[in-house]
């Protein structure tokens, strides 16, 4: 059996950085459903926030700022000491990324490079021009091979396994060779990612099915604040691909089919770079008064920005209409919508990336900590990725020194055995429902009624709607009888945990009768701190969700109103 | 539109030979070949494997060979084939696994021999390093590699000298040679003044025509060439001294 100290699941940012900062005394594995490189964090693109200061307009920048900025951002719902020590962080690590050989871009004098990003007082989005997540993850990758990291490249983790609230290991689904495998480790760590592929449109990868959450809850573990959903305001029309909020960052227009810039109506001071939550409730609400192109999208325009700066900052999103749309944004507007891009909730974990359960740690986008709330900050993300994953990394290592091998053969063994029933169990089947049309009907479920605008009729449908697919999940089967790199037999697997991930997201969304951040409820279209200045926070207990709520931790900056 | 899709099927475990299983595929949409790949999967055969993941053209997964050409699937749009006929294969110089998914590890493998990594400087500057864009600019060109094997599988020398590090890794190394920052001693690096380092490269750049993000590799490879001529003539002085 394969046996390590600290397994860690998802190679992307969070999982190398976890990798990268654990003890290397320690034996240390990856496991990843993809090669790392394939990992969506590749896909990130306008940057990373430090207050470096490096813009000439940012010189009163600090890192307290930053932290009101992003406190400010999440509606007040993220924790403010843990998002106090992220940007504090921030500045260090943007340093070491560098030393570790991340190509930033620079200004004249030789500094790091910053440009303004959406909701930030001052600009301190550092970037690789508009490939800042390629950079970073390759840069990672590079420095994985120089300490040697172990990887196991396409298993799939089926199951966490815990008992007595201790973590003992994983099963895995080995792709190449459809088996399945127990992997027994003294400390887990996950840093598998966001579910974007639970909505119809999304920016998210094909990958991003979230079945990581959905594992860690079917373990017993609460996941906090799902019902944050964040939709970013620019996505390509229609593939809804990321078009990055550096191309507003670096002065893009928002124009409507009225050729006006309509973000004077919404966040007249900010205006294109007002937080994502309202750039995007601003472009839908254009859409649906019916001063959209086609009642679909708006105009983001470039035009101005000219040929050498958008080369120059921008090639990469240049490449994508040229590629992907058949326009080059030099000649022409970019058509765009807003589509699902992240997950503020996730695996409820404390500021050091430590669960209820002993052993089992979580970071980046599959964790919720909380930094971000109930928005979040364009930018935070990739920072989140970089110092929460080290943070679980040194975490992970501090535990498994400090604790005693565990015995648990007999029970990984048992828990892999009855994961290989389920699989034959779908295999013995001639016929039934094929998996695909079941994650295509939940998809226009959680597009339609858990998205941008929701409400409580919509929500109970929805919820009512997501147990009828469940109740057809049951009739699931397998067609091919070869499991070899079998995308069915994963996306049957994973399509469990979606169906989790979309009730828990409903759910929480149905119960807060407020507004806050992403969550928009147009039946109670105010926020209510008395009430709901509070996490979400729900258990898998009996067989269904069950739902309780904790405190914020609240500290120097007061909750006020929100105006950009 | 309507497509005859003729497409490379082989599971080394139960097929004695490859074979080409054809689909018929209708669309009115304007579709991508990975859209088109996924579609006939879940509709058709679900026992067809290829590997995606981004499905814009980022990642690196999804390098095959459509019509005789290389090309990322998720990149690809039908309707620019110009043909009701697409055949798609797997890159080929490399292990079937199944279908469409190759074994890539002697490609990792190239990568890890030439030290993919930083040198960096031994004393560290607290506030970062101070270096003009135009000195970085020397490497972005290449650090737009995506790393999904195109050219490594489409070289030629690959395929015939097994000691050849590719495209990929030798443009990779010139990469951290011109990075300002990067310290690595000669020694080091001049491990590629052979025939399977640098000089194996036949000049035919054929890697800089099938790279689907412009990198040019052999723009790479040939710098690295540069370089090590001029070492040579600085370590051969520095002797005679």
């Amino acid at each position: 059996m394969v046996d390590q100290d600290i397994l860690i699941v998802g190679g992307g940012l969070a999982g190398l950085a976890a990798a990268l900062y654990s003890d290397p005394g320690l034996k240390v594995a990856v496991v990843s459903k993809v090669h790392p490189l394939r990992s969506h964090s590749v896909a990130a693109q306008g940057g990373i926030n430090a207050a470096l200061g490096n813009n000439p307009d940012g010189k009163d920048d600090s890192w307290e700022r930053h932290a009101f900025d992003t406190i400010k951002g999440s509606d007040y719902l993220a924790d403010q000491n843990v998002a106090e020590m992220m940007c504090q962080k921030a500045i260090p690590t943007i340093f070491e990324l560098e030393y570790l050989g991340v190509p930033f871009s620079r200004f004249p004098g030789g500094v790091i490079a910053q440009r303004p990003f959406g909701g930030a007082g001052f600009p301190r989005t550092c970037y690789a021009a508009d490939r800042t997540g390629l950079v970073i993850l390759h840069t990672l990758f590079e420095q994985s091979i120089k300490r040697q990291v172990k990887f196991f490249n396409e298993w799939l983790v089926t199951k966490l396994v815990v008992k007595d609230g201790r973590c003992l290991g994983v099963v895995v689904f080995d792709l190449a060779t459809g088996q399945l495998m127990p992997v027994k480790a003294r400390a887990v760590i996950f840093a598998t990612g966001g579910y974007g592929r639970v909505y119809l449109r999304t920016t998210n990868a094909y990958i991003n099915h979230g079945s990581g959450i959905g594992i860690a809850y079917r373990a017993g573990i609460p996941l906090k604040d799902l019902e944050f959903v964040q939709f970013h305001p620019t996505c390509l029309f229609p593939k809804n691909i990321l078009i990055t909020e550096g191309a507003r960052g670096e002065g893009g227009y928002l124009v409507n089919n009225k050729g006006k810039r309509f973000m004077v109506d919404y966040a007249p001071s900010a205006m294109e770079l007002a937080p994502r939550d309202i750039v995007s409730r601003a472009i839908q609400t254009e859409i649906d008064k019916g001063n959209g192109f086609d009642s679909q999208y708006v105009h983001l325009d470039l035009r101005h920005l000219g040929e050498a700066k958008i080369k120059k900052r921008l090639p990469g999103i240049r490449e994508i209409c040229i590629d992907f749309a058949g326009f080059d944004p030099i000649e022409a507007p970019i058509p765009i919508q807003p589509a699902q891009h992240y997950s503020m909730g996730g695996i409820d974990v404390n500021g050091n990336c430590a669960s209820c359960v002993e052993g089992f740690y979580a970071a980046g986008e599959c964790a919720c900590v909380s930094v971000h709330g109930a928005n979040r900050l364009g930018g935070n993300s990739l920072l989140d990725t970089v110092i929460f994953g080290r943070i679980a990394g040194e975490e992970a290592s501090r535990y498994v020194q400090g604790s005693k091998a565990e015995e648990g053969e007999k029970i990984l063994f048992d828990e892999a055995l009855e994961v290989k029933k389920r699989i034959e169990n779908w295999q013995h089947k001639d016929s039934g429902i094929k998996v695909h049309l079941l994650l295509d009907k939940l998809k226009v479920v959680m597009s339609e009624k858990v998205g941008i605008f929701r409400n409580k009729k919509d929500l109970a449908k929805a919820l009512e709607q997501i147990r009828a697919i469940r109740e057809d999940y049951g009739r699931v089967f397998i067609s091919g009888k070869c499991l070899r790199y079998s995308q069915e037999l994963v996306n049957i697997l994973e399509f469990d945990s979606m169906l989790d991930l979309a009730e828990v997201i409903t759910l929480g969304a149905l119960n807060r009768e407020e507004t806050r951040g992403s969550h928009y409820r147009l039946d109670f279209k105010e926020r209510d701190d008395r009430n709901w200045l509070k996490h979400t926070l729900v258990t898998y207990k009996d067989g269904r969700p069950q739902i309780k709520y904790k405190e914020v931790t609240l500290g120097k900056y007061k909750p006020e109103a929100r105006k950009y | 539109m309507e497509y005859k899709f003729r497409i490379f099927r082989f599971d080394p475990l139960q097929d004695e030979h490859p074979y080409f299983k054809d689909f018929l595929y209708e669309t009115t949409e304007k579709k991508s070949l990975l859209e088109a790949l996924m579609e006939i999967r879940n509709n058709q055969d679900c026992t067809l494997s290829f590997r995606y993941s981004c499905r814009e053209a980022i990642c690196g997964s999804c390098g095959m060979v459509v019509n005789g050409n290389f090309d990322l699937a998720c990149r690809r749009d039908l309707g620019s084939l110009q043909s009701s006929l697409i055949v798609v294969e797997p890159l080929p110089n490399l292990e079937i696994q199944k279908d469409l998914v190759v074994d890539m590890q002697p490609f990792w493998d190239a990568l890890y021999k030439i030290e993919p990594y930083l040198f960096p400087p031994e004393k560290i500057e607290a506030e970062g390093f101070r270096i003009e864009e135009k000195e970085m600019e020397k490497i972005f060109q290449f650090v737009n590699c995506i790393l999904c094997g195109c050219c490594y599988s489409a070289c030629p020398v690959v395929s015939r000298d097994e000691r050849y590090l590719g495209p990929a890794s030798l443009a990779k190394l010139y990469r951290f040679v011109k990075d300002p920052r990067d310290k690595r001693p000669y020694k080091r690096w001049s491990r590629v003044d052979t025939e399977g380092g640098a000089w194996g490269c036949d000049t035919v750049f054929k890697c800089n025509e099938v790279c689907p993000k412009n990198v040019r590799p052999a723009d790479g490879v040939e710098g690295l060439r540069r370089k090590l001529v001029v070492e040579r003539i600085k370590q051969f002085f520095r002797f005679k001294r």
